[in-house]
């Protein structure tokens, strides 16, 4: 744990006049899940679109692989989005394609002179990985929430990505669904050997999966270090955080 | 960057002009990435034939519909004002005039319109809605070369065999009712039809259905692959597609007819 994979420097952005990101300092180091905790609204998906090049930042540097994402052009941000996987909110899946299509997709797009013997191979150890081998004939809109996210997240494997990126993994699931999901990332974690960034509001997530916490209110980060750094504090905005994800 | 920033500025005039004047220069940019990006790098054949498919499959029974009937409605509407002067066996000549030059492009692009604009419009709105573009382009995908240029081209190459289709099904429709009126057979019915049409009708007619695809697919583009936020954003992007498709081809129609006539 020592190489940093993402380094970003005092980070803005904002959208006009509402100014959602305001100096975000951040690394990830090679091997670690680090967690984003924040209100909705405060800019977490905005973080990692910017770190994925979705978005531009107005200023500050982000650094990825050692790259600055906002200054490479579309060649060079191609090559670099091939390690860098992102696992969207509500998974993203393409309805029009079966589970199986959409492993494939990116694969193919990507290589294309693959052998289709290698394009099932991949597919089928990546469904395994997330454990849904069955689905793969199904279409996304006969999913459920949970694997739907689990397809997305084994669509996201598929490039074998050094980096991945997990927005709100575990929201508006049950918790149990939740607890699977989280060992789903640490799994990948060990097996694939990426770095994450995990953004969400969920307290069981970000104990379970992080390495590292920090947590965001309007656009800046007020706190970092271990689970156990974060919580044992007296500090209101914290307390308030805790407070509200046990009432839930 | 892809995703669609929406930046409230102070407007220079006001809203709605200010809105009006940088749509129109985002179309201009969307027009000329569309032909920077078809001929950059292989085309996706096998993704552009299977639009077409995707066209042809939407619109192909509503048009043979339309069109038979326009083309056996529109003779039996003429036939009462030709037999006045006893004209009746120019009634094909008419109809060709009438169909082949005017309705078999415009039917069938407003139809089109209606069925594939809409379905454009909805398709990659309910894309960009639900982040599939964005997924694509995290996924080292190029999705404005995947979705975008392969949708404009085949509505490009599919809408003019459609009109040549809608013309030969109206001349059908046409026929049916000379023959049962007057009948007249079917090798003497076409050979009346095609004396008066010229290989200028028939370039003018192409170059329409050309021009037509063309706006039906980048109008419909435009609009679902920079549709806003929301499920809303997805209706309005089907709508407005059909609106706009079809105010411009009524445009292009009088423009062309004019440069057509002069030259004649
Ligand atoms: N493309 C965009 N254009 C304009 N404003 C945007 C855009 N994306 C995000 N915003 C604004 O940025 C702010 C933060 O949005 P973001 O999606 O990052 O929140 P979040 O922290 O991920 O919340 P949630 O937990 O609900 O997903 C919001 O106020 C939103 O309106
Ligand atoms: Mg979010």
């Amino acid at each position: 744990m020592n190489e940093k994979v993402i380094d970003i420097h005092n980070l803005y952005k904002s959208f006009g006049s509402n100014h959602v990101l305001r100096g975000i300092d951040i690394d990830v180091h090679k091997g670690e899940n680090v967690v984003v905790l924040g209100r909705s609204g405060t800019g977490k998906s905005v973080l990692i679109k910017i770190i994925a090049g979705l978005l531009q930042p107005d200023s500050g540097t982000v650094n990825v692989l050692g790259q600055e994402v906002d200054k490479l052009d579309s060649v060079a941000l191609r090559e670099l989005r091939l390690k860098v996987g992102f696992c969207f909110q509500h998974g993203a899946l393409y309805d029009s394609m079966t589970v199986g299509e959409n492993l494939a997709f990116p694969l193919k797009r990507n290589t294309p002179n693959i052998k289709h013997e290698q394009v099932k191979r991949m597919v089928s150890v990546v469904l395994e990985a997330v454990g849904l081998a069955k689905t793969i004939d199904q279409m996304p809109s006969e999913l459920s929430g949970g694997q739907r996210k689990r397809i997305g997240i084994a669509r996201t494997l598929i490039l074998r990505p050094d980096i991945m990126l997990y927005d709100e993994p575990t929201a508006g699931l049950d918790p149990i669904t939740c607890t699977e999901i989280n060992n789903l990332i640490n799994e990948v974690q060990r097996r694939f050997h990426t770095s994450s960034i995990i953004i969400t509001h969920d307290l069981a997530c970000a104990k379970q999966t992080g390495d590292k916490i920090v947590v965001m209110k309007e656009g800046k980060f007020v706190k970092q270090g271990n689970f156990e750094e974060v919580f044992s504090t007296q500090d209101d905005l914290i307390k308030e955080f805790y407070d509200y994800n046990f009432i839930q | 960057m892809d995703s669609n920033i929406e930046q409230p500025e102070k407007p220079v005039i006001s809203k709605g002009i200010d809105g009006f004047f940088k749509d129109i220069y985002n179309i201009f940019l969307f027009l000329i990435r569309i032909f920077k990006e078809a001929f950059k790098g292989p085309v996706e054949v096998r993704e552009v034939i299977r639009q077409c498919y995707q066209v042809g499959y939407k619109s192909l029974a509503l048009i043979t519909m339309t069109g038979f009937i326009t083309g056996l409605v529109f003779t039996k509407q003429s036939r009462p004002s030709l037999s006045e002067f006893g004209a009746t066996s120019w009634l094909p000549s008419l109809i060709s005039i009438a169909v082949i030059r005017a309705l078999a492009p415009l039917v069938t692009a407003l139809i089109t319109a209606g069925k594939v604009g809409s379905g454009i419009g909805a398709e990659l709105a309910s894309m960009r809605v639900t982040e599939q573009i964005d997924a694509m382009e995290v996924s080292a995908i190029n999705p404005f070369k995947f979705l975008v240029v392969t949708r404009v081209m085949a509505t490009t190459i599919s809408i003019p065999i459609l009109v040549a289709y809608t013309g030969l099904v109206g001349m059908l429709g046409s026929f049916l009712d000379i023959h049962l009126n007057e009948q007249t057979s079917f090798t003497s019915f076409f050979q009346e039809a095609f004396k008066n049409i010229y290989f200028l009708d028939f370039i003018t007619t192409g170059i329409k259905a050309v021009v037509f695809g063309f706006t039906i697919g980048v109008v419909s583009c435009y609009q679902g692959y920079n549709a806003s936020q929301g499920t809303q954003g997805v209706g309005k992007a089907a709508n407005t597609s059909v609106v706009v498709s079809m105010f411009l081809i009524f445009l292009e129609e009088v423009f062309i007819v004019q440069i057509a006539n002069s030259i004649r």
